[in-house]
């Protein structure tokens, strides 16, 4: 957030549409910014916020949406991805709102974006100063899974009593034989707030850990943000004999090869076909579109069989 | 089964008491609590706390385990390192600190003090693990030692305790709680609801454990004979008052108050 993006925001006159820029009105602005700055103060801390009413269901990521409103100005470049892709129904909607509210321009290219809303990723790009990363959170609460009474778990978070965390992972390798947990997989925040990183993949985490970008979370349902400040460290937890370990494949990207990339893997046929393709697709066509890489397979063709 | 007096060696009374408890009281209304208690329990020594239902044994022992703040009185424990502790004046993080590490709560159902969606293995661990512990190896050895300790077959330890018995799910509470070594184990009714048999191994198991630890325990129970096998000294509480306070033997073999006559009286009655 510079100083020039501030100016911009209070100075944004209506968009075209009619609406106040980025659909907030500026008291509810300013009320989600008071709740970041606190949260960016307090890295991986959950700090409550009024949210307000946004005109999409919740399963949308209002959440994501109203921090990104809250912090957008109007000569930001705005990247949408979901599960990695810019194209989904999820990620062309909350774009499309975001340029018929704003006016800005959009990008699929990560290095070109200024603020990123993402669902179930991030980006295989590494992000650099200045970005901002706008997480939807459906469940901001790690300890959730085990106390239900939010004045039990604030309570918890304040007296650092995380011993239950490690009980989750103890369970998965007493019943798999190793951490299966995948997704949303918990991690301490600068060495004290234990956070859920939204439902990306455990892949992605030590992509926070002392990321130059600023990254921020929004809750809507829950109502709470909580935020990783640029250069702060994020630490997987795991046991000493069962150290944390990221996914990987026996392949590689079946498009453009790349071997460090997180695949999905895409049923091509009824005969069993498959495909690996990177998660992230601009990741992926930028490597195709580089010179030196040698398309495997028919970008075009695994594109139509995506969609 | 013997009589406490003989197989538990009682520490010398003039080591320092674990626990002062002084003027120690919390009402709900008038005689509904506990009022005006005081005693000390020294190492190794077992209190128990007798009396009828809704006498204040509950609420006596909450507030006495750090659960349940005093409406006046004091709480002092004396810790590892010899330092005295005014328990109610401690910042709750410290207080909380002590129930995870240095006491022991058993409940008297056991739901209330195990997770019953985890594996016994966990719930032995989690104490272990919420003090820093980190290596899976190392928390499961423990596990099977403590199954083992509280005589539950070992390959149980990857099972729910939602599966276990009633005896063994109290049994899998006490082992949860002795896991890392506490000074004071508080007891409610641990025995209540079981059958007769199953009582009785598991007051042995009790008993052998206190000696081997050197616990000190204040256990409630409304049961006399649970009281005597177990407890070096007893309380007799009636309507929030402490009636009668005193060695196990001679409170339950020469009753002073009106009330413990009647209560050893009933028990004795054919
Ligand atoms: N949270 C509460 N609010 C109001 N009154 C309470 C509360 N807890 C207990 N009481 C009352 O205080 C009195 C003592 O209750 P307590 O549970 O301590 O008795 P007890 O000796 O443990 O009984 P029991 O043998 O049935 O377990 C009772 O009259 C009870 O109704
Ligand atoms: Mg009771
Ligand atoms: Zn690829």
């Amino acid at each position: 957030m510079n100083a020039d993006r501030h100016e911009h925001v209070s100075s944004e006159a209506a968009s075209p549409e009619g609406y106040n820029f980025a659909y907030l009105d500026e008291q509810t602005k300013r009320m989600l910014r008071r709740a970041l700055l606190k949260a960016v103060a307090v890295p991986g801390y959950q700090v409550p916020f009024g949210g307000r009413e946004m005109p999409l269901p919740y399963g949308w990521g209002t959440g994501g949406i109203q921090v990104t409103a809250a912090v957008i100005g109007s000569d930001d470049v705005l990247k949408v991805i979901d599960q990695g892709a810019d194209d989904t129904t999820n990620a062309v909607s909350i774009r499309r709102f975001f340029v018929t509210t704003t006016g800005v321009d959009t990008t699929e290219k990560t290095c070109d974006a200024t603020v990123i809303q993402t669902r179930h990723r991030i980006p295989e790009t590494p992000l650099s100063e200045g970005q901002i990363l706008v997480y939807q959170v459906p469940i901001p609460e790690p300890l959730r899974f085990i106390e239900p009474s939010e004045t039990e778990t604030r309570k918890m978070h304040a007296l650092q009593e995380y011993g239950v965390m490690h009980v989750k992972l103890y369970e998965d390798i007493a019943h798999f034989g190793h951490i299966a947990t995948a997704y949303a997989y918990p991690v301490k925040v600068n060495g004290r707030y234990v956070m859920d990183p939204s439902p990306i993949p455990k892949f992605d985490n030590p992509k926070m850990h002392q990321s130059p970008a600023l990254q921020l979370f929004g809750a809507g349902r829950e109502k709470r943000i909580y935020a990783v400040p640029p250069f702060t460290d994020v630490e997987s937890l795991d046991f000493e004999d069962y150290p944390f370990e990221i996914q990987s494949w026996d392949h590689h990207c079946d498009i453009c090869g790349a071997s460090e990339s997180f695949l999905d893997e895409v049923v091509t046929d009824d005969q069993g076909g498959r495909l690996f393709v990177c998660s992230d697709t601009d990741y992926c066509r930028t490597r195709v579109e580089a010179e030196g890489v040698q398309a495997v397979a028919s970008p075009a063709k695994t594109q139509e069989v995506l969609s | 089964m013997n009589q406490p007096a003989q197989t538990i060696e009682r520490t010398p009374a003039t080591e320092q008491p674990v626990l002062s408890v002084r003027n120690l009281t919390k009402l709900y209304a008038p005689s509904k609590g506990c009022h005006d208690v005081s005693f000390d329990l020294h190492p190794g020594e077992v209190l128990g706390i007798v009396g009828e239902s809704g006498s204040g044994k509950t609420t006596l022992l909450k507030t006495l385990s750090a659960r349940l703040a005093p409406d006046r009185g004091e709480l002092l424990y004396l810790n590892s390192e010899q330092q005295l502790m005014d328990v109610y004046q401690l910042p709750e993080f410290r207080r909380r600190q002590l129930l995870r590490s240095d006491w022991g709560v058993v409940h008297q159902h056991p739901q209330d003090g195990l997770r019953m969606r985890v594996s016994a293995g966990a719930n032995i661990g989690e104490r272990l693990m919420a003090v820093g512990d980190r290596h899976y190896q190392q928390l499961r050895q423990r596990g099977l030692g403590w199954l083992k300790a509280v005589e539950i077959d070992e390959d149980r330890i990857d099972d729910n305790p939602s599966t276990f018995s009633g005896g063994m799910q109290q049994r899998l509470q006490i082992a949860r709680n002795l896991v890392t070594h506490p000074r004071l184990v508080f007891m409610d009714e641990p025995t209540g609801g079981l059958d007769v048999s199953v009582q009785a191994r598991l007051l042995d198991l009790l008993r052998n454990l206190v000696m081997d630890m050197n616990l000190s325990v204040v256990i409630v129970t409304h049961d006399l004979a649970v009281a005597r096998l177990l407890s070096h000294r007893l309380m007799v509480m009636r309507r929030g008052e402490v009636v009668e306070q005193g060695l196990t033997d001679q409170i339950l073999d020469d009753p002073q108050h009106p009330y413990t006559q009647l209560l050893v009286s009933s028990v004795l009655a054919p």
